[in-house]
């Protein structure tokens, strides 16, 4: 097919596969044990499965799961906040707009999937615009739509916002729970377990924030990072071109997705971004606060602010479930079966942490593909 | 001129009840036995043990590219009833109405209904009709319950896989799932694909005369798709099941979708396609047979079945490599980014 299967050429694949192999033997001169490689991205995560990535590589290049999955780092404070909007107890007449995989993320008590059975009005949207056009047809509610997502997402819910200011509507709302990548990346690489030797960088959010974006991991840090786009040869073309830095001891930005990012990434949809919001200090599941790795409102759009409007704050919130190890997979520490409750309490099914709930999530890419 | 819906009283039995069976359902259902207008249907069969299936149509929208609910309901259960090597004979009807459909709707949904059992040859004998206060249902929902007869010496089930058989797919997976898909609230784009619903029951009769016992299992793969009907095979049969993804048919048009929406196409919905497990010397005869039938042109072996990893099936990708495929869990729905 035309720009799909030219990204999944068996030939091309063997032949990126013999250049990690060659790398990894010259990296096995120089250092004991294997290097790990922590792919940031939920979809990476994914489409590394899906193609049985990991069966073609050899035993000491190791691929690692990182906290680039948006609903997985979704702090259970924000989750159950997002859940009590469509509590009609509450008094409320709203309409919770989301992604889909969100409507299956436990809080404390609930989720926004058991709500809906209950009768709340949530609503599945694959764009911000179906959560705009809702309000539209329906002035009589409130529509929320839960801000979940990195720089991917969030510009294009950032110009949500300006077209419901734009067209004069007061029933649609944002909660921000937006999360940025780069403060997340500083956390990790400062935290004492960490222990990863470079990085494939995300190919969505790098079209939106631009290779340069990385320059500081690759120098403050001496980490390795490779731009790689979601087909099969973009991933192995991705781990080629890090194996390559890893074998010569270097740690440069690489772009290997240049078909879609530029070194400046794309400004317009950034300006959007940072028109509507600021950063601000962001709870992560199981990483614990990260100082401006999130989004808030700026003052002349806090009108569209659902936390304010509905009082968000006073909801009551729990902790993450006893025994879950969602954090230490998310930083990479342990690998998914690891955690005590894999595939025995928590499974795609009946998930207990957030890394299970998701398509995107390491733990239900593992229960699924290995 | 006012649109004629469904009201409340064409459920209540009296002669609103019998003006919808006479002016909708007797002008496209025309069988004898249903004609009789008794509470049931009674049928000379001929000997043989009984297939028996019954499911329940739910579907949103009930108008989609390729098809409607009612041919869908037709379809299901003929194929349902064919799995086991059957020759469908007769289907029961069950509607369901909210009231405020309009009758135009059920009118078409009818026709529909009959053209797809002609083509199936299978008889409609008997039908029931329930009228829903509105919002108690979601327009129409629809129950067909089917019964074939299985020919002598025939045992086909999903416990009957054996290691060494191959595994034939009658066509390209997941055009069912991307033509709902395209067509429903809060997702819609625009595609060429549509549904493959299709009855399978001409293709199953010549694939049971001709091959007999060398027929192992016949599975359609509906909800959960080919991942989940493959392994119920593993599972039931208590063997491996190795695929190879470059041998799985699947239209450009689907593949784009599912990259776009984040879906797998081994886990949506078909209509109109069959996995068949046969014996190795079969597998080439079933594929002419299937390639011989207008609905399966595209048939082709994806895969066999093994001694190794029971009660798994495992992929070998495009790539080189191999994974795990698993059981659809929950409802597919579209990614985040």
């Amino acid at each position: 097919m035309k720009y799909l299967d030219e990204y999944r050429d068996p030939k091309v694949a063997k032949s990126l596969v013999d250049r990690i192999h060659k790398s990894a033997f010259r990296i096995a001169q120089n250092q004991d044990g294997p290097v790990k490689i922590m792919e940031i991205c939920g979809s990476h995560t994914v489409a590394i499965f899906r193609a049985g990535i990991k069966a073609l590589l050899p035993d000491n290049v190791v691929l690692v799961s990182g906290p680039g999955c948006p609903v997985c780092v979704t702090a259970m404070e924000d989750m159950d906040r997002m859940i009590a909007l469509s509590d009609s107890s509450r008094g409320n007449d709203v309409i919770v707009a989301t992604f889909g995989d969100m409507i299956r993320v436990p809080g404390t008590k609930t989720s926004l999937e058991r709500e809906k059975a209950r009768g709340a009005d949530v609503r599945i949207a694959t764009t911000p615009l179906d959560a705009l056009n809702w309000a539209l047809e329906n002035p009589q509610k409130q529509v929320v739509f839960l801000g979940v997502g990195f720089e991917t997402t969030s510009p294009t819910i950032g110009a949500s916002v300006l077209r419901a200011r734009e067209a004069g509507f007061d029933n649609f709302f944002v909660y921000p729970a937006f999360k940025l990548l780069p403060p997340a990346l500083t956390s990790l690489l400062e935290s004492p377990d960490f222990a990863i030797d470079g990085f494939l960088c995300p190919g969505h959010v790098s079209v939106m924030l631009g290779a340069d974006a990385y320059k500081p991991v690759a120098e403050k840090y001496g980490k390795p990072c490779v731009i790689t786009g979601f087909e099969p040869l973009d991933i192995l073309l991705g781990i080629s071109v890090l194996c390559e830095q890893l074998a010569n001891n270097t740690h440069e930005v690489k772009n290997a997705y240049g078909r879609a990012v530029t070194d400046l990434g794309n400004r317009k949809a950034m300006s959007v971004l940072h028109e509507v919001f600021q950063p601000a200090d962001a709870p992560w599941r199981g990483l614990g606060i990260i100082p401006a790795s999130g989004l808030a409102f700026r003052a002349k759009f806090s009108e569209f602010d659902a936390m304010k409007r509905f009082g968000l704050e006073e909801v009551k919130t729990g902790s993450e479930p006893r025994g879950c190890a969602c954090g230490q997979v998310l930083r990479g520490v342990i690998d998914p079966v690891e955690c005590p409750l894999f595939g025995n309490e928590c499974t795609p099914e009946s998930p207990v942490g957030s890394c299970m709930v998701s398509s995107e999530g390491s733990c239900a890419a593992w229960y699924r593909y290995s | 001129m006012i649109e004629e819906r469904i009201l409340l009283s064409h459920g209540a039995g009296g002669k609103k009840s019998s003006e919808l069976t006479e002016r909708i359902f007797l002008k496209y259902f025309s069988d004898p036995a249903l004609l009789d207008l008794n509470d049931m249907a009674v049928l000379e069969l001929p000997a043989g043990r009984v297939s028996m299936s019954t499911d329940t149509y739910v579907v949103d929208p009930i108008f989609f590219p390729g098809g409607d609910i009612g041919s869908l309901a037709v379809h299901g259960t003929v194929n349902d009833v064919a799995m086991a090597g059957a020759v469908p004979v007769a289907i029961s009807v069950a509607f369901i109405l909210e009231e405020g459909l309009p009758l135009i709707d059920l009118e078409r949904i009818a026709g529909s209904m009959a053209l797809a059992a002609a083509e199936a040859g299978v008889r409609i004998v008997t039908a029931d009709t329930k009228v829903v206060p509105r919002g108690a249902a979601d327009k129409v929902f629809i129950n067909t319950t089917g019964i074939g007869i299985i020919p002598d010496g025939i045992n086909v089930s999903g416990a009957c896989a054996r290691i060494g058989d191959r595994i034939l797919l009658s066509g390209t997976i997941g055009d069912h799932g991307i033509a709902i898909a395209s067509a429903r609230d809060g997702i819609a784009f625009k595609t060429t694909v549509k549904s493959d619903s299709a009855p399978l029951n001409w293709m199953i009769s010549e694939l049971i005369t001709t091959l007999g016992k060398d027929i192992h299992v016949l599975r359609d793969p509906t909800r959960g798709g080919l991942a989940t009907v493959l392994c119920e095979i593993a599972s039931q049969s208590s063997v491996g099941v190795k695929i190879e993804e470059t041998a799985i048919p699947v239209k450009e048009a689907v593949k784009g979708a599912c990259e776009l929406l984040g879906y797998d196409p081994l886990y949506l919905a078909n209509e109109g396609k069959l996995v068949g497990v046969t014996a190795p010397e079969a597998s080439g005869r079933a594929l002419e047979i299937m390639k011989g039938s207008k609905y399966g042109q595209d048939a082709c072996i994806i895969g066999e079945i093994t001694g190794d990893n029971r009660q798994k099936v495992i992929l070998k990708t495009a790539m080189g490599g191999s994974r795990l495929v698993d059981k659809l869990s929950g409802e597919m729905l579209p990614r985040i980014c």
